[in-house]
C-alpha cells in the first residue's frame, strides 16, 4: 500500500517498504535489496533497445559480468565474475517486454543469487532516451553465501551506476573511456 | 620513456615509466614537443588536491607531433598538434551545446563515483589532473595517449613556433573564456585578481572585447609590469587599499565586472586568510578564498562576476548577502578550450594576442622538478616555464 505524497520514483524512498513496493511494482521481484538508477543517452530509444535486448552485447559495459550466453531468444546463461578467480551463474529468462520500450528479466530456479530486473527506455527529446535500470537480488545466506555475497558487496549499487555510464559512453561514443595508458594497465582495472 | 610523476606533497620526480598505446579507436599517441607548467599544477604541487595518487604523470598543456593514431582518429601522423586539457567525447549532450568542459564520457566511469559524491554530478575528464578528474596521465612526458583525438586536438599550420600556439592548450582559452563570463559590455571597467598568465590573458582579452578600462591587481611588481603593457592600470595590493584604491578609480562605483584569476591558494596577510590557513590545516575547510570575497565586495550593483580560479572544495564566509544585496551574476567553470581553440588560433595568425611575451623559462623535461621549486618560490620572475623533452640537462 502507497503511503507517498509526492512524485518522486519509490526506489528514491526513505522508507525501505516503499521501496519494496516501488520494485515489486515493476519486476518479479523476491528480493530485499534494489537498485534503481537512471542515465540520459543521447542516441535513438530503438537503437539502445535493440543493443540492450541482446544480452550477449551487455558485458562489453558490465565490468563484473565475464560472460552471457544466449540459449533462446527469451533466456540466458549469466557468468559472473566472484573473488578469487571463482564464478557465480545462473539461467535468466525475459519474462515480459515491449519492443523500443522495457525488457523485464528473472533468475531460474537454483541461482546462485537470485535476481530480477527491468530496463526501460524512455523518449527525451533533444536530450535522448531516459534509460533506468531497477534490480532486485535476494543476498544468499550460509558461508558459501556469504562469500557470494562478496561480490555483491561491491556496492551494487555503485556497480549498477556504473555499468550505466559504460552503457552511455559505449553508445554515445563508441567506446568505454579509460585513464590507462597500457593495455595492462586497462586489463588489470578490469579485474 | 621519461615522465614527471607526482609523489607527495613538493616532491616530484622524473622517473621511467612505460610507453602510452592505443587502447580506444578515437585515441592518438603524441610526442610531445613542448609542455607547460601550469599555475594549477601548483596546487597539485602544494597537496591541495585530493586523491592523488603516488607515480600520477602530471602535466596538462601541452602540443606535439602525432606519432600512432587509432582506427576512428582524424589526425594523422607526423601532423603537429596542441592538445585541450579537458577531454570531450563531443558526441553528449553538453558537447554538442559546446560546454566540453562538462562532457559526460570523457571521465572513466569508476573515477566519476568520487566527483558524483563530491559536487552531485561527476566532472569532466582532465589530463593530469588528480583521479577525480579521470586519473589520466598529463603531457610532462615524452609521450602521451590522448583520447576523443578526433574531436580535441587542433592542427598548428605551418611557420608556427611551439611557445606561439603552446597556449591554446589551456590558460590562453581560459583567460578569453573569463572575460567572456564577465559579459563585458563597451565602456565597462573590469577589474581582474591575479597577473599570473589567466589573469594577463584576461586583461588582454577584455580590451579585445570592448572594455574601456582594465584594472589589475597582484602583489609581485613584474607580473603588474607585464599587465601595464598591455595597457591596464595596477593596484599592488601590499602597497594599496584595494578596495578603496577600485573605488576612487570607478567614481565611487565600483567595477563593472571583477574576475579572480587567482583562487584556492590566494596570497597575502588578511585575517580571513589566516584563518582559512589555519582551517585548511585542519581539514575544516578545504579553500583560501580572499580574492572572491574582495572580488565581490568591490563589484559595482549589478555588476558581473566571472571566476576562472580554480576550487576544489567548500569556503566558508563565502559573502552571500553582498552577492544578493547587490543583484550580482557569477559565472565560472572549467574552460571548454575546444570551444575556443580555432576563433583563438586565428587571433594568434593575425598578431591580435601575444602569447610569447609570458614564457620566462624554457628547460628540459629532466629539469622539470627543479622547475617546479623555481615556480613555486620566485613567483615575480617565473611567469611560465615551458618543458622542451628535447632539450638537454641543463649544466648545474
Amino acid at each position: 500500500m502507497t503511503m507517498a505524497t509526492d512524485d518522486a520514483p519509490p526506489t528514491t524512498s526513505k522508507l525501505k517498504e516503499e521501496r519494496a513496493n516501488g520494485i515489486a511494482a515493476v519486476t518479479q521481484s523476491k528480493g530485499d535489496d534494489l537498485i534503481g538508477r537512471s542515465v540520459t543517452i543521447n542516441r535513438p530509444r530503438d537503437e539502445l533497445f535493440a543493443y540492450w535486448r541482446d544480452f550477449s552485447n551487455l558485458p562489453s559495459f558490465m565490468d563484473n559480468v565475464e560472460r552471457i550466453d544466449i540459449l533462446s531468444d527469451t533466456t540466458s546463461h549469466w557468468v559472473m565474475k566472484a573473488p578469487a578467480g571463482r564464478t557465480v551463474e545462473w539461467d535468466a529468462t525475459i519474462t515480459e517486454e515491449k519492443a523500443g520500450e522495457w525488457i523485464a528479466w528473472t533468475s531460474a530456479e537454483g541461482a546462485d543469487v537470485p535476481n530480477s530486473g527491468r530496463i526501460e527506455f524512455r523518449d527525451a527529446g533533444a536530450r535522448g532516451t531516459i534509460v533506468t535500470a531497477t534490480i532486485a537480488y535476494d543476498p544468499p545466506a550460509g558461508v558459501v553465501g556469504k562469500v557470494i555475497a562478496k561480490l555483491f558487496q561491491r556496492e551494487p549499487a555503485i556497480q549498477a551506476r556504473r555499468d550505466l555510464r559504460r552503457f552511455k559512453q559505449l553508445m554515445e561514443t563508441g567506446e568505454v573511456a579509460t585513464a590507462a595508458w597500457t593495455q595492462k594497465q586497462r586489463d588489470e582495472e578490469k579485474v | 620513456m621519461r615522465a614527471l610523476t607526482w609523489h607527495g606533497k613538493h616532491d616530484v620526480r622524473v622517473d621511467t615509466v612505460e610507453d602510452p598505446e592505443i587502447l580506444n579507436p578515437r585515441d592518438a599517441i603524441i610526442r610531445i614537443t613542448s609542455t607547460a607548467i601550469c599555475g594549477s599544477d601548483l596546487h597539485l604541487y602544494d597537496g591541495y588536491i585530493p586523491t592523488m595518487q603516488a607515480g600520477d604523470i602530471l602535466g596538462h598543456e601541452f602540443m606535439g607531433e602525432v606519432v600512432e593514431t587509432g582506427p576512428k582518429s582524424t589526425l594523422l601522423k607526423g601532423q603537429r598538434v596542441v592538445v585541450p586539457f579537458t577531454i570531450a567525447c563531443g558526441s553528449c549532450y553538453h558537447c554538442g551545446k559546446h560546454q566540453y568542459s562538462a562532457c559526460d564520457n570523457g571521465n572513466p566511469a569508476d573515477n566519476q563515483d568520487i566527483g558524483q559524491e563530491m559536487y552531485g554530478q561527476p566532472m569532466s575528464g582532465l589530463f593530469g589532473y588528480s583521479h577525480l578528474t579521470g586519473g589520466y596521465a598529463g603531457g610532462q612526458a615524452e609521450y602521451v595517449r590522448v583520447p576523443f583525438s578526433d574531436v580535441g586536438p587542433i592542427v598548428v599550420p605551418d611557420g608556427l613556433d611551439d611557445d606561439e600556439v603552446l597556449f591554446l592548450s589551456d590558460i590562453l582559452p581560459t583567460g578569453w573564456q573569463a572575460a567572456e563570463n564577465a559579459d563585458i559590455e563597451p565602456g565597462d571597467t573590469v577589474a581582474v585578481w591575479g597577473c599570473g598568465p589567466v589573469g594577463l590573458f584576461a586583461v588582454q582579452s577584455a580590451f579585445l572585447m570592448g572594455a574601456h578600462r582594465v584594472i589589475a591587481i597582484d602583489h609581485f611588481p613584474h607580473r603588474l609590469e607585464l599587465a601595464k603593457k598591455f595597457g591596464a592600470e595596477t593596484i599592488n595590493f601590499e602597497e594599496s587599499k584595494t578596495y578603496e584604491a577600485l573605488m576612487e578609480m570607478t567614481g565611487g562605483i565600483g567595477p563593472d565586472a571583477v574576475i579572480d584569476a587567482v583562487g584556492l591558494e590566494a596570497h597575502g596577510f588578511f585575517v580571513d586568510n589566516v584563518v582559512d590557513q589555519i582551517k585548511a590545516s585542519l581539514f575544516l575547510g578545504t579553500d583560501r578564498t580572499h580574492s572572491i570575497r574582495q572580488a565581490i565586495h568591490a563589484c559595482r550593483k549589478g555588476g558581473r562576476v566571472s571566476m576562472p580560479a580554480v576550487y576544489g572544495g567548500f569556503v566558508d564566509k563565502f559573502p552571500l548577502g553582498a552577492f544578493m544585496e547587490k543583484g550580482l551574476t557569477l559565472k565560472t567553470g572549467q574552460t571548454s578550450v575546444q570551444h575556443y581553440m580555432p576563433a583563438l588560433l586565428n587571433a594568434i595568425l593575425e598578431g591580435k594576442i601575444d602569447t610569447t611575451f609570458l614564457i620566462s623559462h624554457r628547460m628540459g623535461l629532466e629539469d622539470a622538478p627543479k622547475g617546479y621549486k623555481m615556480f613555486h618560490d620566485n613567483q615575480n620572475e617565473v611567469t611560465k616555464i615551458v618543458l622542451k623533452p628535447g632539450l638537454p640537462v641543463a649544466a648545474q
